[in-house]
């Protein structure tokens, strides 16, 4: 099968996020994203679970250049005060078009 | 006083928190499902708005135009007196004062339904209109608060309209004030229908409210261990700052006009501290304000102050302004 290589982001954030995450992903030029909530602790554990709610896994699969300018974005703006997981996998996916 | 207390110490309000409180202490299996909690606080302020409409209808414009006034005064007062204190008095940094602030500024619904609920069993029916009061004094305070940190602290903001709209329609002000417009609107024969489900003063809407309780109790026990983390200042600051705040809101109620349950119950308000509205506004827009330090606050020292302690104090400053005790 003809498969094509693109990035797949994800982030793990504190659930006050989501909204703003999402409508920024769309500007920073994702086609799509899926969202799930999960729990789970890390180095800052008192603060991500103090608020209410859970922790949201939001993936998205994009060109390596938008995957690029997320992860400058995410870095400038959220590490430093929030709780807030982003990483970057290669993924070979099938109907590349649909992403990109 | 005593006497006063001991009543409201026994009431099965009072006494569901505590053994939610004891539940989580132990390290009961018991928690509330998250959907029943959130459907009963649902059933809690709908039913609130809706009983609150139906009286405001029966209300002249000309009772409430001075206790509105009187409750946006508040709003602006409290945020400033708390941020000052914790700016000035305990040292804290802009980011923590303002955010702390900001609940302090907002108000718990929850506090609003037990002064509520404490002073028809006390024999002083409240105005009807006191929930429009509460939906009043719900937003000015994160406002002014949230500015306060944004200027001083020098952060980038996100723009006004954003926070507006998240404040403006969460989940206590849709309800709330939806309920007050329908409940305003139905009239005295529809009322009578669905009042049995809806009185809040009624059998179902006090049971809820015990259930809810629990789950106070268990949210409120979770935070008991960060009490060692926010250090004697705001130890202090939790219940000097809602005694200070609820005898301003009781004076000044009384001034205005309100009768002693009425008073109370925006001496309740104004003592209160918000949990559901403020800690998201404050999480975005004062990302660097410490969480731990503002839920503990309002969860775990100034909610349980004032529900067990400081309504009936506020009852009693409210008799006083009366002249009745």
């Amino acid at each position: 099968m003809n498969t094509t290589p693109l990035k797949m982001v994800v982030i793990v954030a504190e659930p006050v996020l989501e909204s703003r995450l999402v409508t920024e992903l769309r500007e920073l030029g994702a086609k799509g994203f899926s969202i799930v909530e999960g729990r789970g602790e890390g180095s800052r554990h008192a603060h991500a679970t103090d608020l209410p709610g859970s922790n949201v896994r939001i993936e998205t699969i994009v060109r390596d250049d938008v995957a690029d300018r997320i992860m400058e974005h995410v870095s400038q703006h959220y590490f430093a005060n929030y709780s807030f997981i982003a990483y970057v996998t290669d993924v070979a996916v099938a109907r590349g078009a649909k992403y990109v | 006083m005593n006497e006063i207390l001991r009543v409201n110490l026994l009431s099965p309000i009072a006494l569901a928190f505590v053994l939610g409180v004891i539940a989580r202490v132990i390290r009961s299996e018991f928690s509330l499902p998250k959907e029943i909690y959130q459907g009963l606080s649902i059933y809690l302020l709908w039913s609130l708005g809706l009983h609150g409409g139906v009286e405001l209808a029966h209300a002249a414009f000309s009772e409430i135009v001075r206790p509105a006034g009187v409750t946006l005064l508040i709003g602006c007062i409290t945020p400033i007196s708390a941020y000052l204190t914790l700016r000035y008095l305990g040292r804290f940094g802009e980011a923590d004062s303002a955010g702390i602030a900001a609940h302090y500024g907002s108000v718990s619904a929850v506090t609003f339904i037990a002064a509520s609920t404490f002073v028809k069993g006390m024999g002083a029916e409240p105005e009807g209109f006191m929930p429009t009061l509460l939906t009043l004094l719900e937003s000015p305070g994160i406002h002014i608060a949230l500015a306060i940190g944004v200027v001083r602290s020098g952060q980038k903001s996100r723009p006004t309209s954003e926070l507006l709209h998240e404040v403006l329609t969460g989940r206590t002000m849709v309800l709330l004030v939806g309920g007050l417009i329908v409940g305003f609107l139905i009239g005295d024969k529809n009322w009578k229908v669905i009042e049995p489900f809806y009185d809040t003063k009624g059998a179902i809407f006090r049971g809820a409210l015990c259930i809810f309780m629990l789950e106070m109790g268990l949210l409120a026990g979770a935070r008991l261990g960060d009490l060692k983390k926010v250090g004697p200042f705001l130890l202090a600051f939790g219940i000097i700052m809602p005694l200070v705040h609820g005898a301003l809101g009781a004076w000044l109620g009384s001034v205005a006009g309100l009768s002693v349950g009425g008073a109370t119950m925006l001496g309740a308000m104004a003592a209160s501290a918000s949990y559901i509205a403020a800690p998201p506004a404050v999480r975005m827009t004062l990302p660097d304000a410490n969480p731990t330090y503002y839920l503990t606050l309002a969860l775990a020292i100034t909610f349980p102050f004032n529900v067990l302690v400081g309504i009936p104090i506020y009852y009693k400053i409210a008799q006083m302004a009366h002249g009745v005790a």
